[in-house]
Formats: structure tokens, C-alpha cells, sequence
């Protein structure tokens, strides 16, 4: 069963006086677990309406999207609220953190809504920022943290739920090329970890990382297929996070 | 357990946001304060007003009834009433003899002089003249001293007992007993001294009181054309009614009316003040109030305000907590609670304000600021931040993530 599963999504925006914007018009696709999905296309092209969509920020005008076999395409906010609660994690392009909370705090944050008592709480926030390499930044604001630390605290609050997806979107654009290359490392270390992730975004060399790549047009589907001369990153130390990851998700009990 | 999670994360955003702009949160509180304040303190006032009132009327004795000429309040037509005939002296022995649920009874006449000693005087003294059975019929304690006895009572001797207030003007530094006074020029030597009573009627209290024997009063200012009060006690406070009846009776078999007739006199008695006052109370409490719950309300105006510019403010914030889970009433929440905690700020702020200032009205008025008052003022503030923070709040509550989101 695929983790999302969508079928002539469309989406229109009434813009008053008889105007109507179509930014997704019929769009099919199915994304299985463990993907590493790039969605890319020029400004308009209707990636940000589908990635909302995919997010379950916004509900389809008409169409069928299926989440782990589930319909959320009509389901209400509250019940949206709980799947993006549960099952997915955002990961922003301008890190949309909260200012006045530190790091452990808004790693938190995603927990608190989901119901957790605070001693179990704190303690999976603390083993995910840990394993996001900010285990000794736990207390700082999100002003007292560089670029790429405050994106490694997003991560670890998308992280932190054990979603079903992770939708970044443009996780790099508010990044220099070296902190962005870092992060996307991160992303691939992710990935084989057994997460699913998806990203959306405009650069080239970012959606190389990917393994597969939908392009978008006038809010269809112009092109969807593997990456095929992608550039590996995972050295020989790819078993050994591997085993990590799982040390740490049996420890998290997840 | 859920939303307990979820009012400490409420309260523990609310106080960092409050934190964050102090200022603000200061000015927007003042509103707060200022109504809180100026509520309690016309609440404590309003109950100091209806202190002072049961602590005066109770010193016209709640046992005692008044044989008079005139009601103390009426709707009757003046014209009526007024060629109704004197009481006389000799009816208060008529009810002497014939009653039997009365325990004493005191004819009064009354007349203003200047009393003096030494070099202190005072004006416009009541002066009363009364038989030893006053002490009794009145209800009036002593604080010092005695009162007259059945033979300087009937024998007309120059004796006198005095009010507080008397004693405190004639006497600053000396103990008044035995000492002699002078009424109008003719000289009474003090036995007693009445307890001090206070209370808004001040004058017609014992305070500015000084009774002389009813003989004494005839012989030095004469008793033609004085208006007679007949003080009764009732035996039993349980029997008031019963023995209202029977003086009634009494009363007309001296007047020899015939039955139909109506009264020519009146009985009055505490009750009649306070039945006339508790009304005027509660039109005193219900303006003052709403008055000054006036300015509570600008203040609840106030919250709400700050509230529309905090939430929109922090759109982004929300569209973010929306996006990682935060359901609508989890927002809803929130705001509530930031409104109701910057309320209840002003609400303990303006009770800390108030506290000294209502010391300051008790110097006037027997009063202090009753608990229920702090009980209803924090509820009251409370209820004002929810009540003006649910717009904002709801607003907050309804907003499209999308569009949060994309806020700057």
C-alpha cells in the first residue's frame, strides 16, 4: 500500500468576479514508503498548492488523495490537524521555528499537541535533537543558533513524531551552498533510515539527491521518473548509521 | 489530563508573550486595573453605606417601639395629620399600668440648648427629659457612671447622664462625673455617660444627647406645646408585633376612638427605616455599580484590542502550530487564556491597589473590603478576559494554515 496515493487532484482558487485560478488541475501520482521524492517546477507551476495538499494543510477541490489507504480528502480541520500531528513532518524553507522557545521546546511542541506527558516527552526530544548533532544546543533560541543549527531543530521537530512522510519544502533556500549540502545529507541519511521523505524545490543540484522526480507545469504532471545518475552518499558508513537509527527507534520504542 | 496539558502550554506561552512586550502588556492592564479597582472600592463603599445604616438604626433599638404624634415615614397627605392632638406625659403611666408585654416604658420630651463647662460649649444639644425607666425603654448602655434613680427621677433633681459625643466636646481631658454642667444656664451635675453609637444619624443618636429628668425639664423650659415621644420596650424582640397591637389598643382607649376610626397616632418603630432604606440601597449599590462597571468594560474593550493586534501579530506562529498539529481549540485556547491571564493580572494588581484604599474609606464609614468582593473581583476579571478575548481568539482559532503560513 502506498503512503500517499493521489488521483486527479485538482484545486481552484475563486479570485472573485467569475476569475478562477486552476493551480492543480488533475493530478495523479502514488508515493510508496521509503521514497526520496523530488517535486519540482518553475514558480507558478503549482508545486507549493500540492505540497498543502500533500501536507493536508489544504483539501483538494475535487479528486481522491488516500493517506495510508485512508481519505483525508474530506475530512474536517480538526481531523487534518491530528494526521499532520501524526503523521507528517514539515520541514520549512524558512525554518518556521517559534522565537521565543528554545530548541528542546519546539522539538516539543508537535508531542504536546499529540497528548505526551512531559518527562517522555522531553526525553525523546533531547534523543532526537541529539541525533540531529544538537545535543548540546538544547537550551538555545532559535536566535542564538546559526542557519543551518536552526534547520537541524526543524528537522528534529519533524522528526520527533516518527511521521509517515517528511515534506520539506525548500529546505535549502535560506542556506549557503556548504550548510545546504550538509542538510542534504542529513536528508539522505534520513532516507536510509527508512524514512519517507519528500521535497519540493526549483534547484537542480538539490533535487539530484532525490531518487525520483516529478516535474510540474501549469499544475500537471509534465515528468515522472527515477534519478538515474545520482550521486551516492552513502559511503561505507551507511550500515553503521543504519544500525543507529534502529538502536535509537527501538530505544524511542517507535 | 489533555487540557490540563494544554492550559499549562497556554499559560506557559501566555506569560512569555506577556513577558515579551511588557510595556504593553502594562498599558493594556491599566484598563483592567483601573476598573477592578474603582468596582471594589464602590463595593466596599456600598457595603460601609449599608454598615453605617444597620449600625445606626440599630441604635434606635431594635426591641423598641416609638409612641409619636407623626409617622417617621408616610405617603399621607400632611393636612391629614397634622391637627392630630400632643401625646401627653400621663399616657406613658396609662400604658404603664394596662400593658403587659412591655418591659419599660419612657415619656420623652425634647428640646435644643447650648450646654457648657468651663470654656468648652456646644450648641444645639439634644435635650431630653425622661424618667429613670429611659435606661430601660431605650436600649442606650452606659459607658460610665449611672443613670438617674427613681427619686431624682420623680424629685426633679439638677442630675443629668450625657452622650459620648457631649463628653468628648465639654470634657477633653477631664472625667465628666460629678462634674456640673450648665443647660441653658441652669446647672446639672453629671451621674453618667452614654456608650458611644456613631452611625449617620449622628445627632438624633445618645451621642449629642443629654437626659435630664422629665420634672426638671418641665420646671426649667417648660412642657406646653412639646412634642411627646413614648419610648416602649417589649418584653420578648419575639412579641413585637403582639405588643404593637396591644398599645395600639391602648392608645386608642385613651383617645376614646370608635372602632373604624383611624389612628391619630403613630407607633414607629427600627423596621420603618430600615424598610425605606433597604430600597434606596440597592438603587445606590445598582447605579455606583454599573457605573464604575462602566470603566471595567472599557478595560475589557481594551483587552480585546490588544488581543485583535497580538493575534495578528503572531499569524505565522499559528500557522506553524497549525501545520505541526495544534488543533482549532487548541488555539482557541490559547488565546483565552493569554486574555484571561493578563485580566487576572489586573484583577490581583487592582485588589493590591484597592486593599489600602478602601483602609482610607473605612475612616469614614465602618467598613472593610468583605472577601466576597475578592472572590467576585478575580471572577469578574476572569470572566472579562475570556469574554473579550474570545473574538481574537476565535479569529486566531479560524485562520486558514495556508495562509498563516505564508504570513511574514
Amino acid at each position: 500500500m502506498s503512503v500517499i496515493d493521489l488521483k486527479n487532484i485538482v484545486k481552484t482558487y475563486d479570485m472573485g468576479e467569475a476569475e478562477v485560478v486552476h493551480a492543480l488541475s488533475g493530478v495523479s501520482m502514488t508515493i510508496d514508503r521509503n521514497e526520496y521524492v523530488a517535486i519540482m517546477g518553475p514558480s507558478g507551476s503549482g508545486k507549493s498548492t500540492l505540497m498543502n495538499v500533500i501536507g493536508c494543510l489544504d483539501t483538494p477541490t475535487s479528486g481522491s488523495y488516500l493517506f495510508n489507504g485512508i481519505s483525508v480528502s474530506d475530512m474536517d480541520d480538526n481531523e487534518l490537524a491530528k494526521v499532520r500531528n501524526k503523521e507528517i513532518g514539515f520541514v520549512f524553507q524558512t525554518f518556521n521555528l517559534l522565537p521565543r522557545s528554545d530548541a528542546l521546546h519546539n522539538v516539543e511542541l508537535p508531542l504536546i499537541y499529540g497528548g505526551m506527558p512531559s518527562s517522555e516527552r522531553k526525553r525523546r526530544a533531547t534523543q532526537t535533537l541529539e541525533h540531529v548533532q544538537l545535543g548540546d544546543r538544547i537550551h538555545h533560541k532559535p536566535n542564538e543558533l546559526s542557519g543551518g543549527q536552526r534547520q537541524r531543530v526543524a528537522i528534529a521537530r519533524a522528526l520527533v513524531t516518527q511521521p509517515s512522510i517528511i515534506l520539506a519544502d525548500e529546505p535549502t533556500g535560506n542556506l549557503d551552498t556548504k550548510t545546504g549540502e550538509e542538510i542534504m545529507m542529513l536528508f539522505e541519511e534520513l532516507h536510509n533510515q527508512g524514512n519517507t521523505l519528500i521535497m519540493v524545490t526549483h534547484e537542480a543540484t538539490v533535487a539530484d539527491h532525490a531518487h525520483r522526480v516529478v516535474r510540474l507545469r501549469d499544475g500537471m504532471i509534465e515528468s515522472d521518473e527515477p534519478v538515474k545518475h545520482r550521486k551516492s552518499h552513502s559511503g561505507p558508513g551507511k550500515k553503521k548509521q543504519e544500525e543507529e537509527w534502529q538502536s535509537i527507534k527501538n530505544a524511542l520504542g517507535g | 489530563m489533555y487540557y490540563l496539558l494544554e492550559l499549562k502550554e497556554g499559560l506557559i506561552i501566555s506569560f512569555r508573550a506577556i513577558r515579551a512586550n511588557k510595556m504593553r502588556s502594562v498599558l493594556t492592564t491599566l484598563g483592567i486595573v483601573i476598573g477592578i479597582v474603582s468596582v471594589t472600592l464602590m463595593a466596599t463603599a456600598i457595603e460601609g453605606v449599608n454598615r453605617a445604616f444597620d449600625k445606626s438604626a440599630a441604635a434606635f433599638g431594635t426591641d423598641v417601639l416609638y409612641v409619636q404624634k407623626f409617622p417617621w415615614m408616610s405617603n399621607e397627605d400632611w393636612s391629614t395629620i397634622r391637627n392630630r392632638p400632643n401625646l401627653k406625659v400621663s399616657d406613658a403611666n396609662t400604658i404603664e399600668r394596662q400593658a403587659r408585654l412591655i418591659d419599660a416604658v419612657a415619656p420623652v420630651l425634647t428640646t435644643r440648648r447650648q450646654t457648657s463647662y468651663g470654656d468648652n460649649s456646644m450648641d444645639n444639644t439634644f435635650v431630653t427629659g425622661t424618667t429613670y425607666q429611659y435606661i430601660n425603654a431605650s436600649g442606650n448602655v452606659l459607658e460610665d457612671g449611672r443613670f438617674f434613680t427613681v427619686e431624682e427621677s420623680n424629685g426633679g433633681r439638677p442630675v443629668c447622664v450625657i452622650g459620648a459625643v457631649v463628653a468628648e466636646t465639654l470634657f477633653p481631658m477631664e472625667d465628666p462625673i460629678g462634674k456640673s454642667i450648665r443647660v441653658a444656664g441652669h446647672r446639672f451635675r453629671v451621674v453618667g455617660i452614654f456608650e458611644k453609637q456613631g452611625g449617620l444619624f449622628g445627632e438624633f443618636t445618645a451621642d449629642n444627647r443629654i437626659c435630664i429628668p422629665i420634672n426638671s425639664f418641665q420646671s426649667k423650659f417648660g412642657s406646653r406645646r412639646r412634642w411627646v415621644t413614648i419610648q416602649v420596650r417589649v418584653v420578648d424582640l419575639k412579641e413585637m408585633d403582639d405588643a404593637k397591637i396591644e398599645l395600639e389598643g391602648i392608645m386608642r382607649k385613651v383617645r376614646h376612638l370608635q372602632p373604624g376610626k383611624p389612628n391619630n397616632f403613630n407607633i414607629n418603630q427600627q423596621e420603618i427605616l430600615t424598610a425605606t432604606f433597604a430600597p434606596i440601597s440597592m438603587v445606590i449599590a445598582s447605579i455606583g455599580l454599573f457605573i464604575t462597571g462602566l470603566s471595567l468594560f472599557v478595560g475589557g474593550i481594551g483587552i480585546m484590542n490588544i488581543m485583535f493586534v497580538s493575534v495578528t501579530e503572531r499569524t505565522k506562529e499559528i500557522g506553524i502550530r497549525k501545520a505541526i498539529g495544534a488543533k482549532r481549540r487548541t488555539i482557541l485556547m490559547q488565546f483565552l487564556t493569554e486574555a484571561a491571564a493578563l485580566c487576572l493580572m489586573g484583577g490581583l494588581i487592582g485588589l493590591i491597589i484597592a486593599f489600602p484604599l478602601s483602609l482610607v474609606i473605612d475612616s469614614f464609614l465602618p467598613t472593610a473590603m468583605p472577601f466576597s468582593v475578592v472572590f467576585i473581583a478575580i471572577t469578574i476579571s476572569l470572566a472579562v478576559g475570556v469574554i473579550s478575548g474570545f473574538m481574537p481568539a476565535y479569529r486566531a482559532a479560524r485562520m486558514d494554515p495556508v495562509e498563516a503560513l505564508r504570513h511574514e
